[in-house]
C-alpha cells in the first residue's frame, strides 16, 4: 500500500514542562472524580439488586444526592478534563506549537474553581438535582456557577487550539491542517456551538432564580435548553475517544489510517448534525409539537451515518494493522491484534462494546420503541455501553500510554491494566444485559430501589445482573487507579515513551480542488448554525416568551 | 475524494437499513396510530385546583368503553392513586404536575409521558388485556422519588 505520511514534523515537538504538568494535573482532576463517582455507581448498581449499602457512606443524605455526584463527577467531570488535556496536546503536536501559557492556567484554573463550587453544593446536600439540573428543583447557586464555569474552562482549551492554529497557518500558507489538529480542533467547535444553549440556561435562568433575583423559572424551556445542549455533549465527550481511534489507534496497532478526506468528513458530519437532535430526549414531554419531534428523529438517524463511516474505517485500520502482524483468514487476523498492550486493548474493547450502544441508541431514537423504555433503566443500560464504555474505556486505554508520557515513568503493571479493561468490559455487558431486560419490564431508572414503595418480581434477575456488573466495574476502574497510582509513585524514570502514537494514512489530503475547503471552518460552522435554526427555531418561534410560571422546589 | 469500493457497499447498505427503519417508524405513526404527546394547552400550576379539569381528577365515562382519566401527579404521589377500567376501554389520560417535573408511565404499555408543570400531557390508550399495572413516576422528582406510585387495574368484564 502506497504511504503518505500524515506526519507533519516528524521531529518530535514536545511542550514545555510546566505545560506538560498543567495537562497532567488536568487528567488528574478528571480522575480524582472518578473515585468518588465509582464509589457511589457501585452503590447504585447494588440497589438495583436491592442491596443497600448507601446506609454505611459517611455523611451522604439520599441516594440522590448520590446519583448527582456519580453522574457529574462521571459524564462531566472526568470526561471535560480528559478532553481539556488531551485536544491541546494532540493540537499543539500535530502543529509543532507551543500552547499560549496564561490561557492555559486560566482554564486549569477555572476548571478547579468551578469543580470546587461543584463539590461545596453537592456535598452538601444543596444540589440533589443530579446532572439534568430540571428546574424547578433549585439547586444552590454555587452548583450552577461551578457547572458554568467547567464549561468555560473548555471554551478557554479552544480558545489556546485556535490561537495555535492560526499562528501554524501562518507560517504555512496553502498546506493542509494536519489531520489530528484538525479533528481535535473541530471536536472542541462543535462542543462550543453546542454549549451555548445550556450557558443561556444556566447563566439566563438558573442562575438568577437560585440567587433570588427572579422569583420564578420556565420549567419546559430550560428543560428544552439542557437537551439543545444535552445530546450534543455525549458528542463532545465521544469525539474525543474518536481522535484517538483514528489518529492514534492505527499507529498502535500497527496499521494505518484508511483515509484523511473520509476522517475529515466524517467530524464535519458531527459539527453539522450533533446538535440539532435534542427533541429525541424530549419525545414523551408535552408543549412540543410532533413535527418537531419527527424532524429531530429523522436527524437523529441522520447522525447514526457518521458513526457507521467511523465503525469502517476503525475496523479498517485494525486490519491493516493486524495483517501486517502477520494475521490471517477474513476474522482469525482479530486475535493477531497487540492484546498485550493495555493501551489498544482497552480501546479495542471500547469499540466492541460501542456497537450494542449504537444499536440500543438507534431504539432510543425511534419514537415508537421510546414510548416503551423512555425513563426505564434501558437508558442507563444504554448509555452505559456508550459513555461508560465507549468513552470511558477509551479514555483509561489512552491514559495508559498518556500518563507515562506526561510523567516519562515507564507503565507499572502492564498486565493488571490488562486485566482492567476485560474485567471492565465482562462488567458493563453484564451490568446492561441487567439495565436492559428490566427497563423492557418497566424498572424506572433513577429510583431508589432498595428503598422504593413498590417492586415488581419481574425485575428481580434484571437488577441481580446490575450489581453484579456494576461491581465488576467498579472492581475493573479499581485496577486502573492502581496502574496509574503506582505508574505516578513508582513508574521507572526516564521510560515513557518519547511521542504520542501518531498514525499514517493510505489516502493523503489533496492540496487542489474543492478538498482544502474543509479546512475553512467558519463555512461549516455556519452551515451547523443554519441546520439548528431549522430544528430548534419553530419551536421558539411559537414558544418564546419564557412562561415564568415555576417557584423553586428544594426537598431534597 | 476517493472512497474504497467496500466502504461504498458498507455505507450504502447502511444508509438501506437506516431508511428502513425510518420508514417503518414513520408507517407506526402513520398507519397503526402510535403518536407521542404533543401540544396540549398551558395553564398555570399555582391555579390547578380551581383549573378545569384538574380541579377534579379521576376516571369519567365520555362514551360507551371510552374514558377520561385526569391525573394530577405531586410530589409524591398520583391523584388519583388508583384507576380502574373495564377490558377493551379506550383510555385518554390527561395530566399535568402543580410542582416539580413528575414521569407517568403505566408499565407494561407505551403511555409514557413526563408530567411538566405549566403543560398538560395527553395520550390515549386501548387496555386489550385483562390485568394490573403499576403506575410509575420515572422522573426524579425530589427526596420522595421512589414513594410515588400508583395503580392501574384493568377488569374483566
Amino acid at each position: 500500500m502506497r504511504g503518505a505520511p500524515t506526519v507533519f514534523d516528524p521531529s518530535g515537538f514536545r511542550l514545555p514542562d510546566g505545560q506538560r504538568r498543567v495537562l497532567r494535573w488536568m487528567l488528574y482532576i478528571g480522575y480524582a472524580a472518578l473515585v468518588a463517582g465509582i464509589f457511589h455507581g457501585l452503590a447504585q448498581s447494588l440497589s438495583y439488586a436491592n442491596i443497600d449499602i448507601l446506609q454505611y457512606f459517611p455523611a451522604l443524605r439520599s441516594y440522590y444526592q448520590g446519583l448527582t455526584a456519580h453522574g457529574v463527577a462521571n459524564a462531566l467531570i472526568f470526561t471535560f478534563s480528559f478532553a481539556n488535556a488531551f485536544l491541546p496536546l494532540m493540537t499543539a503536536r500535530a502543529l509543532s506549537e507551543r500552547l499560549n501559557g496564561k490561557l492555559l492556567w486560566s482554564s486549569f484554573g477555572t476548571l478547579v474553581v468551578g469543580n470546587l463550587m461543584v463539590i461545596y453544593a453537592v456535598v452538601t446536600n444543596q444540589a440533589s438535582v443530579l446532572y439534568t439540573s430540571y428546574a424547578p428543583l433549585q439547586a444552590h447557586w454555587s452548583y450552577y456557577l461551578g457547572l458554568v464555569l467547567v464549561v468555560v474552562s473548555t471554551w478557554l482549551i479552544l480558545a489556546n487550539q485556535l490561537l495555535m492554529l492560526r499562528r501554524w497557518k501562518k507560517a504555512n500558507p496553502g498546506e493542509r491542517i494536519p489531520l489530528l489538529a484538525y479533528i481535535s480542533v473541530i471536536s472542541y467547535v462543535m462542543w462550543f456551538l453546542a454549549s451555548l444553549p445550556i450557558a443561556t440556561e444556566f447563566l439566563g435562568f438558573l442562575i438568577p432564580w437560585s440567587l433570588g433575583w427572579m422569583a420564578k423559572v420556565d420549567p419546559l424551556l430550560t428543560r428544552t435548553l439542557f437537551w439543545f445542549t444535552g445530546h450534543a455533549i455525549v458528542y463532545a465527550w465521544l469525539l474525543p475517544a474518536y481522535v484517538s481511534w483514528y489518529a492514534l489507534i492505527p499507529r498502535q496497532v500497527d496499521g494505518k489510517l484508511l483515509s484523511d478526506p473520509l476522517t475529515r468528513f466524517v467530524f464535519i458530519l458531527f459539527l453539522l448534525l450533533s446538535i440539532p437532535t435534542g427533541f429525541h430526549h424530549q419525545y414523551t414531554d408535552p408543549g412540543i409539537s410532533t413535527s418537531m419531534k419527527a424532524v429531530h428523529a429523522v436527524l437523529t438517524f441522520g447522525v447514526f451515518f457518521p458513526s457507521l463511516a467511523t465503525a469502517f474505517t476503525v475496523l479498517a485500520s485494525l486490519e491493516i494493522g493486524a495483517r501486517n502482524r502477520g494475521g490471517r483468514g477474513i476474522v482469525r487476523w482479530f486475535a493477531r491484534l497487540p492484546w498485550d498492550d493495555p493501551s489498544v486493548t482497552a480501546q479495542v474493547l471500547a469499540m466492541i462494546t460501542f456497537v450494542f450502544g449504537g444499536i440500543t441508541g438507534l431504539i432510543n431514537a425511534s419514537f415508537t420503541m421510546n414510548q416503551v423504555i423512555h425513563n426505564t433503566t434501558w437508558v442507563p443500560g444504554h448509555f452505559h455501553m456508550t459513555v461508560g464504555s465507549a468513552v470511558a474505556l477509551t479514555l483509561v486505554g489512552v491514559a495508559y500510554w498518556m500518563v507515562p508520557y506526561l510523567t516519562g515513568r515507564k507503565l507499572w503493571g502492564r498486565e493488571l491494566a490488562v486485566a482492567s479493561s476485560w474485567v471492565y468490559t465482562v462488567g458493563v455487558l453484564i451490568f446492561a444485559r441487567g439495565m436492559i431486560s428490566a427497563g423492557l419490564e418497566g424498572m424506572p431508572r433513577r429510583i431508589y430501589r432498595a428503598q422504593a414503595s413498590y417492586d415488581d418480581s419481574a425485575w428481580d434477575l434484571g437488577g441481580i445482573l446490575t450489581g453484579i456488573g456494576g461491581s465488576l466495574m467498579f472492581l475493573g476502574i479499581f485496577l486502573f487507579f492502581v496502574v496509574i497510582g503506582m505508574t505516578i509513585l513508582v513508574g521507572r524514570k526516564g521510560e515513557g515513551p518519547d511521542d504520542i502514537p501518531w498514525s499514517e494514512t493510505v489516502t493523503a489530503p489533496k492540496t487542489s480542488g474543492w478538498e482544502p475547503k474543509m479546512d475553512r471552518l467558519w463555512i461549516w460552522v455556519v452551515v451547523a448554525v443554519v441546520l439548528i435554526l431549522v430544528a430548534y427555531g419553530p419551536f421558539f418561534a411559537s414558544y418564546l416568551p419564557p412562561h415564568f410560571i415555576s417557584e423553586g422546589f428544594s426537598r431534597f | 475524494m476517493k472512497v474504497v469500493v467496500y466502504e461504498k457497499v458498507f455505507l450504502g447498505v447502511g444508509i438501506l437499513c437506516l431508511v428502513a427503519c425510518l420508514a417503518a417508524l414513520f408507517y407506526a405513526s402513520a398507519v397503526m396510530g402510535i403518536h407521542l404527546p404533543g401540544r396540549e394547552g398551558e395553564l398555570d400550576p399555582e391555579e390547578i385546583a380551581s383549573t378545569p379539569p384538574f380541579d377534579d381528577p379521576g376516571l369519567r365515562r365520555v362514551a360507551p368503553k371510552e374514558y377520561e382519566a385526569v391525573v394530577v401527579g405531586k410530589v409524591w404521589q398520583f391523584d388519583p392513586r388508583e384507576i380502574r377500567v373495564p377490558v377493551g376501554s379506550k383510555v385518554t389520560f390527561i395530566a399535568t404536575s402543580p410542582d416539580v417535573i413528575h414521569g407517568f408511565h403505566v408499565q407494561g404499555t407505551r403511555i409514557n409521558m413526563m408530567l411538566i408543570p405549566g403543560q398538560i400531557s395527553k395520550t390515549s390508550y386501548r387496555f386489550q388485556i385483562p390485568g394490573e399495572h403499576l403506575i410509575l413516576c420515572h422522573e426524579y422528582c425530589g427526596f420522595g422519588h421512589h414513594l410515588m406510585y400508583g395503580n392501574l387495574i384493568v377488569e374483566e368484564e
